[in-house]
């Protein structure tokens, strides 16, 4: 909750993250906390607000995966036998290929289609707002493959329940069915697994930022400030401060997280006793 | 009779996945040469394109492949001229399955232990301490770990090389930073196998025959508490032996995570498919060695 409140503040920081100043790489001081970067930066309202943007890549890609995975694994589980067969092979194969690859593909290829579209269109901001829209739908289209199997197993078994059954028999049609008794059961595992899937899209995010395909300068994340830290690794001169701020804040969201979804496992699943 | 059945299924699935990899990087937009020399004239285009059937229709392109691929080639790689395919792989996947079997064999070695003994030994402190380890472990990715490590035990302490390969002392460091986030995930997983095997009705029988609570851990509860484990190390391995780009990258280790990237960005055709396929063919067998093991370590477990 801690860390929540913490990006929810951006003026927490007087500074703002993109005035440069003439303290190059400084170490940590009174007037710049957390020290500055190469160009002077001040680098906790870069982490600030590096760190409100992991926290949103993260929100908004497990919503992606939650809206795919829920929709697939529902009507792969509901509809049943070759539909199901199919859809679940199709997971299966995707489950095979390395989701680097995918993603990578992904977003330098939407990127490739809308970027001359946007630049021709509107400012040069809206390609980069457009890299963030990217960023969210290659990260949701990788990570809800676990969702999709999870809800077609609950849905399955909710399938075959009397509740339906009697609802089919007063002339439901499917789609009540799927949402009006259907999708409300399998809620909760969802909300368990999705407060799970946050903290590997806010890692994998990290990780694409460090490839230099996710978040692009002058905006930064988490994982693009780490990159630039540990390019700046030399037994000269040691900008550690370049390093552990930005890991230290990226472990504590994650630990944050996984409490909570640890958390709400604890408290929807019947048969775990308290921890 | 089942595993057999698996096993032919294996390369027509391969194929399948080849023809979803190959269209799936063909249809993307780009090209291998797109980042050369900028002003090539059209005739250096043509001829490149030529060399490497480019202008070809997309089937036949892909029925060539194929055929090269039914004799154990790659094909050539479009990026690193004058080496193929096979060449870069059976240069860098050694690299990366070294190291990568090294993190497999860390993160379970320090995973299984801390696991099963939280779950053996409740209501300690020890419980906490050790479940907290492993959830820490959980949130520190690679990308901390590894800057971390080197700064404090290569640069700071000159303890280990800072990057580079070569020896065993040059592994440490890659090793602990590419396993440490998999011992935690192992060290869960297990630590979630006992609880659940603590209850089961075979252990309280155990227990009332009066063997001793080592037997009973060791002897029925640990075979059916690491079914979670193997399970989920049959995608482990695969991911941890054909390398990791983090890692290789920080540490300048030549192996295969650098090119799965590289490949990707620069639309290295065959490259990116044989990649894909290397990753897939450890991925099958290694879960059909999975679902073998379960026969092995759970008897109720039958496949027909």
């Amino acid at each position: 909750m801690l860390t929540l409140g913490l990006f929810l503040h951006p003026w927490f920081s007087n500074q703002s993250p993109t005035t440069l100043t003439d303290a190059l790489a400084h170490p940590p001081s009174t007037l710049h906390w957390f020290g500055t970067d190469l160009m002077g930066r001040d680098l906790l309202s870069r982490l600030v607000y590096g760190a409100r943007i992991s926290m949103m890549v993260g929100l908004v890609g497990a919503g992606v995966s939650l809206f795919i995975g829920v929709l697939w694994g529902a009507v792969a589980g509901y509809v049943g036998g070759y539909c199901d067969g199919i859809m679940m092979r199709a997971v299966d194969i995707l489950y095979s290929l390395p989701s680097v690859i995918f993603v990578i593909v992904m977003i330098t290829t939407l990127e490739g289609l809308f970027k001359n579209w946007l630049l021709q269109n509107f400012s040069p901001e809206a390609a980069g707002v457009a890299r963030l829209l990217f960023l969210f739908a290659g990260l949701g289209a990788v990570s809800w493959l676990t969702m999709a199997r999870i809800v077609r197993g609950e849905v399955l078994s909710l399938r075959t329940r009397s509740f339906v059954d009697a609802s089919r028999a007063m002339g439901a049609s499917h789609t009540h069915i799927l949402l009006t008794h259907i999708l409300p059961n399998v809620a909760g595992v969802v909300i368990v697994y999705l407060t799970l899937t946050i903290p590997s899209v806010i890692l994998y995010e990290s990780f694409l930022s460090y490839l230099g395909l996710g978040i692009q300068a002058p905006q930064a994340s988490l994982g693009s400030l780490l990159a630039e830290g540990s390019a700046q690794i030399n037994s000269l001169r040691l900008y550690w401060w370049m390093v552990v701020f930005p890991g230290l804040l990226l472990v504590v969201m994650l630990l944050t997280l996984n409490f909570i979804g640890d958390g709400l496992r604890d408290a929807f699943d019947p048969r775990s006793e308290k921890i | 009779m089942y595993f057999l059945k698996r096993l032919l299924v294996l390369p027509p699935l391969l194929i399948l996945i080849s023809l979803i990899a190959f269209l799936l990087v063909r249809t993307a937009p780009g090209g291998p040469f797109d980042k050369e020399r900028k002003p090539a004239s059209p005739e250096i285009e043509r001829r490149l394109l030529e060399r490497y059937h480019l202008d070809q229709p997309l089937w036949k392109q892909y029925l060539l492949y194929l055929k090269g691929l039914s004799q154990g080639d790659f094909g050539p790689s479009l990026k690193q001229r004058n080496h193929t395919v096979n060449d870069i792989i059976s240069q860098a996947l050694p690299v990366s399955a070294t190291l990568g079997a090294a993190a497999f064999l860390f993160s379970l070695g320090v995973g299984i232990p801390l696991g099963f003994y939280t779950a053996a030994r409740r209501g300690h402190g020890f419980e906490l301490a050790g479940s907290s380890l492993a959830l820490l472990f959980v949130c520190v990715p690679a990308l901390v770990v590894g800057p971390v490590l080197v700064i404090v035990f290569a640069v700071h302490w000159s303890i280990f090389p800072v990057a580079l390969w070569g020896g065993a002392w040059h592994m440490v460091l890659p090793t602990i930073t590419l396993g440490l986030y998999f011992s935690g995930k192992v060290a869960r997983l297990m630590r979630e196998g006992m609880l659940t095997t603590m209850h089961a009705d075979y252990i309280i029988a155990a227990r009332a025959k009066g063997l001793s609570e080592s037997a009973v851990l060791w002897r029925h509860a640990f075979r059916i508490a690491v079914l979670p484990v193997v399970s989920y190390s049959g995608p482990l391995l695969a991911d941890l032996l054909t390398g990791s780009f983090v890692v290789e990258s920080l540490f300048q280790i030549p192996g295969m995570g650098v090119f799965v990237i590289n490949s990707a960005l620069n639309r290295d055709y065959p490259m990116i498919v044989g990649l894909v396929l290397v990753y897939a063919v450890l991925l099958l067998v290694l879960n059909l060695l999975v679902d073998a093991a379960y026969t092995w370590l759970d008897p109720r477990v039958r496949y027909d």
